[in-house]
C-alpha cells in the first residue's frame, strides 16, 4: 500500500512538509490564534458560503470562462484553455480570495481592513470589497510599485482606500508586506490583514489557497463538459507569492497525472542578480511568518528581487509552492523580464487578449515546454494588461 | 547555565536595559558602547542583530539595521567582536542578551549559533519571531543545552494562561510589552498602568522588564513602578544618531535616567 501524500491541506501547525509555521512575534498572537481557531468553521457555515457564493456569481462574475485557444492551440500544435480570470471584477483573481477575507473578517468583528499590494491588483481588489462593505481600508505599496502601477493606484483612491507607501527596502511587495504586519501590530484589536497571496503565518497560505481554489473547481466542470475529461494533462500558472498557480492547481494537486507547471519571474536572467525566481536561487529560510525558500545572502539578510512584474517582484514563495518544488510534485520554470514582453505581445495578437505582465510570464512558457498534439494545457490567465500599458507601450 | 542575570535581579534596584543595534552606527562601535553603557549604569544591555526585515521593529531600530548591514555587520562579525568582551574590566559583570530575527541565525546554523554565543559569554536571547510551539518542538532543547536564557515576550493581548505559559518556559525575565506595538510607539499612560498592575498580581516566576516607547527618566519610572524594570531601544537609537560623540552621548542620555 503506497502513502498518500497530501499536497494540499497543511498539518495542523500549518505546515506543508517542511515548510510553513506561523513564525510571528508575540505581538500577532492573538489576531493570528483567532482566525486559527476560526477560519475553517466561518468558511464552513451555510450563512459564510451563501453569501460568498452568491458575491462569487455577482459581483465577481464567476464562473469565469474557459476558453478554448484555437489560434494558440494551433501555434503550439496542442490544445490550449485559457482560465479567464481576467474577466472578474477588477481585472484579476485576487478579487477571489478579498471578497471571502472580507465576508471573514465582518464574523470576526474587525471594522478596518489593512493589505500589501505589489502590482496593485490585490490592493484594488481590497479596497473594493471595502466599498462594497463600507469598511475602512489602507493599503501599503512600495513606493517604486506606486510609480510603475499609477492607474491600479487611482483605482484605490477612487474606491477610498488611504495608499500608504512602504519606502524602505527595495520599496516593493516585501516591504510593502513588513508595513501591513507593522500596521497590524500597531492595531491589535479592531483590524483585520487581507494578505493577498499564499504567503504569511498559518492559517493565511490555507486560507487564501481554498478561496482561490474555486478557480480548479470550475476549470474541473469546464474542461469536463468540453472534453468528456476533468482533468488536464497541463496547467500553467505564474507564480510570486503563488496564489493564482494555488488555486489554478488545488483540485488537481492530488491528482499525480496532472502536470503543475509554475512559471517564475527570472527578471533579467537567473544568474543576473536581478531576478525574481525564488526557487532557482533561494534557500530554507523565514520571511513574513512562514518557513519557506527565500532569496537571501550567505548571512540570512533578505536579497532584494527584481522583476519587471510587480506582482512577481517578491523574493519567496508560499509554503505550498516550496513544498510543490522539493518534492517534484511541481515543475518549476522561469521568464525573463524580455520573454515575459515578448509572450504578452503575442497573446494579444494571437488571441486578442492583452494579458497582465505577471499573467505573461505563464505565456513565455509555452516556449519552454513540448506538449503533445493530444495534450489538454490550461493556463490561468490570472489578469488582464490595462494596469501594464505604460510597459507596454514603450514597446509600441 | 551561567547565573548573571539571575545575580542581576537580585539587586535591591531597578534594572535598565539598554538595547543597540550592534553594528551602529559605526562596524566597530559595538564594543565601545557597550563599555559606555556598563559605566553608566546598563545593568543589561540588549545586542541587536541587525536583519533586512525586522517586523517586530518599528522604523527607528530598522533605519538602524539597514545602516549596520550596510557597515558590514553579520552575525560573524559580530562574535568576532564580541570573542573577549567578557575579559573587559567593565562588562564582566553586565548582562547581555543577543536580540535578532530567526533567518539569520539558522542560516548561521541554529547549534552554532547556540554554542557560540554560550562560549563568548552572552547570557540569553531574544527571538521575537521564535513561537513557543517551535521552541517547545525544536530549539528550546538547543538553547538550555548551552545554559542560554531565553526570553519571551508578553503582550496586552496575551491571556494569563498563556503569560504563565511564557513565564514557566522563559529564564532570565519576561519581555512586557508596553502596548501592543512595534518599537518606539507611543504609549497610553492608564492603559500601561492597569496591564503592569494586572502583571504584578500574577506573581510570576521570572522577573518583568517592560520594553516599547520608554525613552527617559518619567517613562521608566512609570514601567519600573510594577516591575523590576525597563528596556529602552528606539530612544537610545536616536540619541546615537546624532552624530555626536558617543562619549557624551552616553552619559547624556543615562545620567538623568539612573539618577
Amino acid at each position: 500500500m503506497s502513502v498518500i501524500i497530501d499536497y494540499q491541506k497543511p498539518s495542523v501547525q500549518g505546515y506543508y512538509g517542511d515548510f510553513g509555521g506561523a513564525y510571528i512575534p508575540e505581538m500577532l498572537h492573538a489576531n493570528v490564534a483567532e482566525l486559527r481557531e476560526q477560519y475553517l468553521n466561518i468558511m464552513q457555515e451555510d450563512s459564510f458560503q451563501e453569501e460568498f457564493q452568491a458575491l462569487l456569481r455577482d459581483y465577481v462574475g464567476r464562473p469565469t470562462p474557459l476558453f478554448y485557444a484555437a489560434r494558440l492551440s494551433e501555434k503550439y500544435n496542442t490544445n490550449i484553455y485559457l482560465k479567464r480570470e481576467d474577466l472578474c471584477h477588477t481585472g484579476a483573481h485576487k478579487i477571489n480570495n478579498t471578497v471571502g477575507q472580507i465576508l471573514l473578517a465582518r464574523r470576526l468583528g474587525k471594522t478596518r481592513i489593512i493589505a500589501e499590494t505589489g502590482a496593485g491588483q490585490h490592493g484594488v481588489a481590497t479596497a473594493t470589497v471595502c466599498a462594497l462593505k463600507g469598511m475602512q481600508c489602507i493599503v501599503y505599496m512600495g513606493e517604486k510599485d506606486i510609480e510603475r502601477q499609477a492607474p491600479n493606484v487611482a483605482r484605490m483612491k477612487m474606491l477610498g482606500a488611504e495608499v500608504r507607501p512602504a519606502t524602505s527596502g527595495s520599496k516593493t511587495l516585501k516591504d510593502a508586506t513588513n508595513e501591513a504586519i507593522r500596521d497590524w501590530i500597531n492595531h491589535p484589536q479592531d483590524t483585520h490583514y487581507i494578505i493577498g497571496s499564499v504567503v504569511g503565518p498559518h492559517p493565511y497560505p490555507d486560507m487564501v489557497a481554498r478561496f482561490q481554489s474555486v478557480i480548479s473547481e470550475e476549470i474541473k466542470k469546464q474542461l469536463q463538459a468540453k472534453t468528456g475529461s476533468e482533468l488536464p494533462t497541463h496547467v500553467i500558472a505564474c507564480v510570486g507569492g503563488g496564489s493564482n498557480a494555488a488555486g489554478a492547481f488545488y483540485h488537481f494537486l492530488n491528482d499525480v497525472t496532472v502536470k503543475l507547471i509554475a512559471v517564475e519571474a527570472a527578471g533579467e536572467g537567473v544568474q543576473s542578480g536581478k531576478t525574481a525566481a525564488t526557487t532557482a536561487l533561494g534557500t530554507m529560510g523565514i520571511l513574513h511568518g512562514s518557513k519557506s525558500l527565500l532569496m537571501q545572502t550567505a548571512d540570512g539578510q533578505v536579497v532584494e528581487p527584481h522583476s519587471i512584474s510587480a506582482g512577481l517582484d517578491y523574493p519567496g514563495i508560499g509554503p505550498l509552492h516550496a513544498n510543490l518544488f522539493k518534492s517534484g510534485r511541481g515543475i518549476f520554470i522561469s521568464a525573463t523580464d524580455e520573454e515575459a514582453l515578448e509572450a504578452a505581445f503575442m497573446v494579444s495578437k494571437t488571441e486578442g487578449i492583452i494579458p497582465a505582465l505577471e499573467t505573461a510570464h505563464a505565456f513565455a512558457a509555452l516556449d519552454q515546454l513540448i506538449f503533445d498534439k493530444n495534450d489538454q494545457v490550461v493556463i490561468c490567465l490570472s489578469g488582464r494588461g490595462d494596469k501594464d500599458l505604460a510597459t507596454y507601450m514603450a514597446r509600441l | 547555565m551561567n547565573n548573571r542575570l539571575q545575580k542581576i535581579f537580585e539587586q535591591e534596584k531597578k534594572i535598565l536595559n539598554v538595547y543597540f543595534t550592534a553594528g551602529y552606527p559605526e562596524l566597530e562601535s559595538t564594543i565601545p558602547i557597550m563599555e559606555l553603557l556598563a559605566k553608566h549604569g546598563a545593568d543589561i544591555i540588549e545586542l541587536g542583530m541587525p536583519y533586512s526585515d525586522p517586523l517586530a521593529d518599528g522604523p527607528v531600530i530598522q533605519a538602524s539595521s539597514t545602516i549596520a548591514l550596510g557597515n558590514g555587520m553579520s552575525i560573524e562579525k559580530l562574535f568576532e567582536q564580541l570573542a573577549a568582551f567578557r575579559e573587559n574590566s567593565q562588562l564582566q559583570n553586565t548582562g547581555v542578551i543577543l536580540m535578532g530575527y530567526m533567518n539569520p541565525i539558522l542560516q548561521y546554523g541554529f547549534e552554532a549559533f547556540c554554542a557560540k554565543a554560550s562560549a563568548v559569554g552572552i547570557d540569553g536571547l531574544i527571538l521575537p519571531d521564535l513561537p513557543e510551539y517551535e521552541f517547545e518542538k525544536i530549539y528550546g532543547e538547543i538553547i538550555k543545552k548551552y545554559g542560554l536564557n531565553f526570553i519571551f515576550l508578553i503582550t496586552p493581548e496575551t491571556s494569563e494562561q498563556r503569560i504563565r505559559k511564557l513565564d514557566e518556559l522563559s529564564s532570565g525575565f519576561l519581555y512586557a510589552v508596553s502596548s501592543s506595538s512595534t518599537t518606539g510607539s507611543a504609549t497610553n499612560k492608564e492603559f500601561v498602568t492597569a496591564y503592569l498592575q494586572r502583571l504584578a498580581t500574577y506573581k510570576l516566576s521570572n522577573p518583568i522588564l517592560v520594553g516599547f516607547g520608554i525613552k527617559d527618566k518619567e517613562s521608566f519610572t512609570m514601567a519600573a513602578e510594577y516591575t523590576s524594570g525597563a528596556i529602552i531601544g528606539s530612544a537610545f537609537i536616536q540619541a546615537l544618531g546624532t552624530g555626536k560623540d558617543i562619549n557624551e552621548i552616553i552619559p547624556a542620555f543615562l545620567n538623568p535616567i539612573i539618577t
